[in-house]
């Protein structure tokens, strides 16, 4: 039985402290007037010496700069985004490492995976961070829906008033999909799937545990197959909602599986990393490195496959060249987060394959923790660089705001994960492939 | 000194592995396993060296970047400039997406071809060659292990018959 140590359980708490102090920070610093914004870039040209002459355009491409007012009044509402969108994006990383976590549970159910079984306690830990993630994207999705920011600029009913100037016709055609009730639903039905699954999978390995027959075991299993196949249209849905909605003129139809694989590869990363940490102080005695060589594996393979996914969304769209659809990814890669842009490519692309292709080195913890770390810190980039050009635009920085709202969440998560992992034995008891995996060997 | 080769047949993979166990334990000197298929943890039971295949791969797996990144390079650029996307840069770092997908099938390509190349002729085989087994029934149901020892063939044998060996014959 797991015990969740003081020293730990005091980081997390002190995390989640500075964090919700550095997310008031940047609530209480954002401008309020043009003339702010004008004094703030002021400041800020003098310091770097180098003006941003890229235009990038966040959310509409006709925002080419009119009058210098109207570019002031734009970067007021980045940065009046700015606090908002730090606190999404972390917000959204660790929800679907939880997320990610699940997904890796059921196929691991639906698949009759022989190997993973003594990992099962350690993924249900992670995937005890669903509830509460669910809740936070829930609650901040509402505030979105009824604060009258246009964080979702599709949500402003201007453009779908034919009298209106800012009149959409695009969006209006997109309208009976991308509008605020509809979403909600949409919303609302997924989080409340995903966390069925988990409510249910999770009473039944614990039910498992005292059981003499395998009936929990097998409502699992085919509990598992009904969630994969709703998570993954689900899933692919909630990344159009919730993120591909931000720049609602855009389209991709790779981008639902573009952000599975930045989910996946996050997810299997924190599995192995907490199942390191348990197993350096002596809670998971039945890991081998066998278990640890098959989970750098996937990290391994998943960072290939967020690449292929990566290229196959730039590929096509540079090689067309089409307006519509080069909006995307001209912030991104020719304007202000091209550093942000080629640099992910380098953490979590070259650096996972150069690390991890040696067999032997998949099974050294350090060389794991390394590149998990890494990898992670690329896919936080991955989500930052997904979000932050329509919301914050060209002045975005990675400061007090962002760093608050990792911490804080980091801290929640360390928080709700290692207090889930003392609820249970650490080894789950009565699954017929339990014995495999115990002697797993590669 | 001479020394005698033995060959025992065995008829099941586990028994096979345990001989071989036995047989290390024993200090005696495996020339040879013939078996039908791959048996697996018997490379480390026998104490064979790791596979070198890999670095190999790793190896014609730049050799194929390489190439690749040359091949599009003189076709595409230098040799006869092309217009690639509607973007006439005629630069290479600026086209770059576009081979991306030639350079990934070259390097795959290096990689697996060179490398089963180089596993078949490390292991010596071509096309007509005659096959070394010495038992036929190797490439069908049983399994052999060769062992050469200088003194005391009756200890061997007897090890062999031990271990589950069905036959035990001396090499000629």
């Amino acid at each position: 039985m797991y015990s969740f140590s003081k020293r730990l359980k005091l980081s997390a708490l002190v995390l989640m402290l500075l964090g919700a102090l550095g997310i008031a920070y940047g609530f209480l610093n954002t401008p309020h007037t043009t003339a702010q914004v004008k004094e703030l870039m002021q400041q800020h040209t003098a310091e770097n010496h180098e003006a941003t002459s890229t235009q990038a355009t966040p959310n509409e491409a006709e925002a080419t700069a009119v009058s210098e007012e109207s570019e002031l009044n734009h970067a007021l509402h980045g940065l009046q985004n700015r606090p908002y969108t730090a606190v999404y994006i972390a917000m959204f990383f660790f929800f679907m490492i939880a997320l990610g976590t699940l997904a890796f549970y059921a196929i691991q159910y639906a698949a009759q995976a022989g190997w993973s079984i003594v990992l099962f306690r350690v993924m249900e830990g992670i995937t005890a961070y669903l509830l509460p993630g669910s809740l936070f994207i829930l609650g901040f999705l509402i505030l979105m829906a009824i604060n009258g920011l246009h964080y979702f600029v599709w949500m402003n009913p201007e453009l779908y008033n034919p009298q209106s100037e800012h009149y959409d016709e695009i969006l209006m055609a997109k309208s009976w999909w991308l509008n605020v009730p509809f979403w909600m639903i949409r919303t609302f039905i997924f989080l409340l799937g995903w966390n069925f699954y988990r409510y249910f999978s999770r009473k039944n390995s614990l039910a498992q545990d005292q059981a003499t027959d395998l009936v929990h075991y097998k409502k699992n299993f085919k509990a598992s197959i009904i969630f994969l196949v709703f998570f993954i249209i689900t899933e692919s849905i909630m990344s159009w909602d919730w993120i591909m909605s931000l720049t609602p003129h855009w389209q991709s139809t790779l981008f639902g599986w573009y952000v599975f694989a930045s989910l996946f590869v996050s997810a299997i990363t924190v599995i192995a990393l907490v199942t390191i940490y348990l197993r350096a102080k002596g809670f998971l005695p039945q890991v081998n490195d066998s278990h640890l060589h098959d989970l750098a594996k996937f990290m391994f393979g998943f960072s290939i496959f967020w690449t292929y996914l990566w290229f196959s969304q730039f590929m096509l769209i540079w090689y067309a060249n089409m307006p519509e659809e080069t909006a995307y990814f001209t912030p991104r890669l020719l304007g202000p987060f091209q550093i942000l842009f080629m640099g992910m490519l380098a953490s979590n692309f070259v650096f996972p394959i150069l690390v991890l292709m040696n067999s032997d080195y998949k099974r050294i913890p350090w060389f794991i923790i390394l590149t998990g770390i890494v990898i992670l810190l690329g896919h936080y980039v991955d989500i930052f660089v997904m979000i932050t050009p329509p919301t914050v635009g060209n002045h975005w920085q990675i400061g007090i705001p962002e760093i608050g709202a990792v911490c804080f969440f980091l801290g929640l998560f360390i928080y709700v994960v290692f207090n889930a992992l003392t609820k249970a034995p650490l080894q789950a008891q009565g699954n017929p492939f339990m014995k495999e995996s115990e002697h797993y060997h590669y | 000194m001479s020394s005698t080769t033995i060959q025992a047949i065995f008829d099941d993979d586990d028994v096979l592995l345990r001989a071989v166990k036995n047989l290390k334990d024993a200090h005696y000197h495996i020339e040879e396993v013939f078996t039908p298929f791959p048996v697996h943890g018997l490379e480390k039971a026998v104490g064979l060296p790791n596979t070198r295949i890999a670095i190999t791969s790793f190896i014609y797996g730049l050799i194929g970047l390489s190439f690749a990144i040359w091949l599009m390079d003189y076709t595409m650029i230098t040799d006869w400039p092309q217009n690639i996307g509607g973007k006439p840069s005629f630069s290479f770092a600026e086209n770059m997406p576009a081979f991306v997908p030639i350079m990934f099938e070259l390097t795959v390509f290096f990689a697996a071809h060179l490398m089963v190349i180089t596993f078949y002729m490390r292991s010596k085989l071509w096309p007509y060659k005659k096959a070394e087994n010495p038992d036929p029934r190797t490439t069908d149901d049983h399994f052999m292990i060769e062992v050469s020892t200088a003194n005391d063939v009756k200890s061997l044998e007897d090890l062999l018959k031990k271990s589950g060996a069905k036959e035990i014959k001396t090499k000629a």
